[in-house]
């Protein structure tokens, strides 16, 4: 307490009373302990009803057979998740096909938002003017929701009145492609604008990357006399490889994760071929009132993507040691 | 960001730079393209949008679109813009006290259980949200919430993100003018409104935006947790326009451009804040 009073006088500020600075000091005392707790309350509340509450929650459904309308939720045991594995059961064919369709625009989409946000980082990180109007430009999709981006290229890649069929014609194109109602169109148009949506994003993290290279690395490989292709080899990516692990895993599960794209665009067609793990597990459980069966199917699916995530881990951090 | 790094030999400046430019702005017309389609399909007539060839120019200019958006009972889209600006606005302002103040707490103060409680909330980082939907429906249902303006602003301020990303950069901040206003006689909660809250100003208005844009684009959760017409946010009102006017693109397009308005807004005002939050997102892996 006195050196309170003494350091303050020291460093010319006008000390308190020392009555006041007293009281002071033994309030902070008695609060003190508990002051840390305090400032995470607020949050710990929030965090413990829609962060972990739902954790434990969901294991819970998933032994139980869960209908919001019914009175009796009786324990199953592990029949709902035997039901995703079982060829007989009525879930298994749907749920399947949902992880088919998942899996197919994960494969399709990832090594297109992994390369081509690269690409354009490469390009941004050049030095010539007007570098971030290009940025922003780049970027400027991302910004919007998937919900506008579902109208919008809902209508952009209509068969009849849509830009894209009429800017092919123009070009002496095939003008009647349908871009949203058939195979293999319909994931060629949801990776198409998935990759223009979000390659801004995955290109903004590529550049800070970039930067944090050292233009003596550059410098050393140029003397050396490394072409541009070597230098990339040799210098870019190494250097980007944490970068790069981050940019891969974190692009694998958005992409396991799509829902909106196929809900607005193909709205799932042609039949349900383009229905998603997400959106058949919202199905499930919110509308067809199966919420123990969609809690089992989150949770296997879950646990597909922390797998998926490890080998990821595995694959690109040992690759090259 | 800082200065950028030249990483070509920097020679042939002539046609080189033609080249680039030549590039740069072929991309760019492949972005913005699709929105000024979007824009200039929001201005056109019925008939006009369904003009094959469709012509570049809104040819009459129409407010046709909007009127139909603003004077429509069955879909009240005003009202769904002003549900979305008070949800995100809100959203935003609950993500910035309550993770502020648990990341002050997680990277300035020393007490029992900081470990664990931090690996707790790090460990959701690796859940994907998606997976925990059906659970956090029952649990907004119990509290009544469904179809009113909370369902869609409180629970997702339960996400780690803000709270890394805040303890992050505090940690970032020197020690010795918290020291010194201790030795003021300073309090806790003195130092963390008057010292640390200024000192962090531009990381709280990157993750401020961040969390307004979020909210203001979230799309699966709102379809599943509001129903009346008047209580929908724009992106399930988007969905519900695009299901009662089938192929009026007009319209539907006045939608999209009303929703994109303020976050391309947000976006040109606060360009830098966005960019850095997304790039120092991207370093911590």
């Amino acid at each position: 307490m006195a050196d309170v009073i003494e350091v303050g006088a020291a460093r010319g500020d006008a000390p308190p009373p020392a009555a006041n600075a007293a009281r002071r000091a033994a309030s902070a005392g008695r609060t003190r302990r508990a002051t840390p707790y305090l400032f995470l309350a607020p949050y710990l509340v929030l965090f413990g009803v829609f962060g972990l509450l739902p954790i434990i929650l969901g294991l819970w459904l998933s032994v139980h057979q869960w209908d919001f309308q019914l009175p009796n939720r009786p324990f199953v045991g592990f029949d709902n998740y035997k039901q995703l594995f079982s060829s007989d059961s009525a879930v298994y064919g749907d749920w399947w096909q949902s992880i088919r369709a998942t899996a197919i625009f994960t494969v399709l989409s990832v090594p297109l938002l992994v390369v081509v946000p690269l690409g354009l980082a490469l390009l941004l990180n050049r030095s010539f003017p007007g570098r971030t109007f290009f940025r922003a430009i780049y970027f400027a999709p991302y910004v919007l929701g998937v919900a506008v981006i579902g109208l919008l290229w809902r209508f952009l890649l209509d068969a009849n009145l849509g830009l894209v069929n009429r800017l092919l014609g123009a070009v002496g194109l095939p003008s009647d492609t349908p871009w949203v109602t058939n195979m293999p169109w319909a994931w060629i148009s949801l990776v198409g604008v998935t990759v223009w949506w979000t390659s801004g994003f995955n290109a903004v993290i590529y550049l800070a990357g970039l930067q944090d290279i050292s233009p003596e690395l550059y410098e050393a490989a140029r003397m050396d006399g490394a072409n541009a292709w070597q230098r990339f080899r040799n210098v870019t990516l190494p250097g980007l490889r944490p970068v790069l692990l981050f940019v891969i895993t974190t692009t694998v599960l958005a992409s396991a994760n799509m829902f909106g794209q196929s809900f607005l665009i193909t709205q799932g067609t042609p039949g349900t071929e383009t229905r998603t793990v997400v959106w058949f597990i919202v199905e499930e459980g919110l509308r067809n009132n199966n919420a123990g069966r969609a809690a089992a199917m989150s949770i296997v699916f879950a646990l597909l993507l922390a797998v998926v995530s490890i080998a990821n881990f595995r694959l690109f951090r040992y690759k090259e040691d | 960001m800082t200065t950028p790094t030249p990483t070509t030999d920097g020679s042939a400046p002539g046609l080189r730079r033609v080249g680039l430019y030549a590039t740069l702005v072929a991309l760019a017309l492949i972005f913005l393209v699709p929105l000024v389609w979007m824009v200039i399909t929001s201005l056109k007539t019925y008939t006009a949008a369904q003009q094959i060839p469709p012509s570049w120019l809104p040819n009459p200019l129409a407010g046709y679109g909007y009127e139909q958006i603003l004077n429509n009972s069955a879909n009240p889209v005003l009202r769904w813009f002003l549900n979305s600006m008070l949800a995100a606005t809100l959203h935003s302002a609950l993500v910035l006290v309550t993770a502020s103040m648990a990341a002050y707490s997680l990277a300035r103060l020393k007490f029992r259980g900081r470990g664990v409680t931090f690996a707790l909330i790090v460990g959701t980082l690796f859940i994907p949200p998606t997976s925990l939907i059906i659970p956090n429906f029952l649990i907004v249902d119990q509290l009544n919430w469904i179809d009113t303006l909370t369902v869609v602003v409180v629970p997702g301020a339960a996400s780690a993100f803000g709270v890394f990303f805040l303890r992050q950069f505090f940690l970032s901040l020197p020690n010795e003018l918290e020291e010194a206003a201790t030795l003021d006689g300073a309090n806790q909660w003195q130092i963390f409104y008057k010292v640390v809250l200024p000192l962090s100003r531009p990381a709280l208005a990157t993750l401020a935006v961040l969390s307004f844009l979020t909210n203001w684009n979230d799309f699966l959760w709102p379809i599943f947790v509001l129903f009346s017409p008047e209580q929908l946010t724009l992106p399930p009102g988007l969905g519900l326009l695009q299901g009662s006017y089938v192929t009026d693109y007009p319209v539907i397009m006045a939608g999209a451009v009303l929703a994109s308005l303020p976050v391309l807004i947000l976006f040109v005002l606060a360009q830098r804040h966005i960019i850095q939050g997304v790039s120092r997102s991207g370093l911590k892996g």
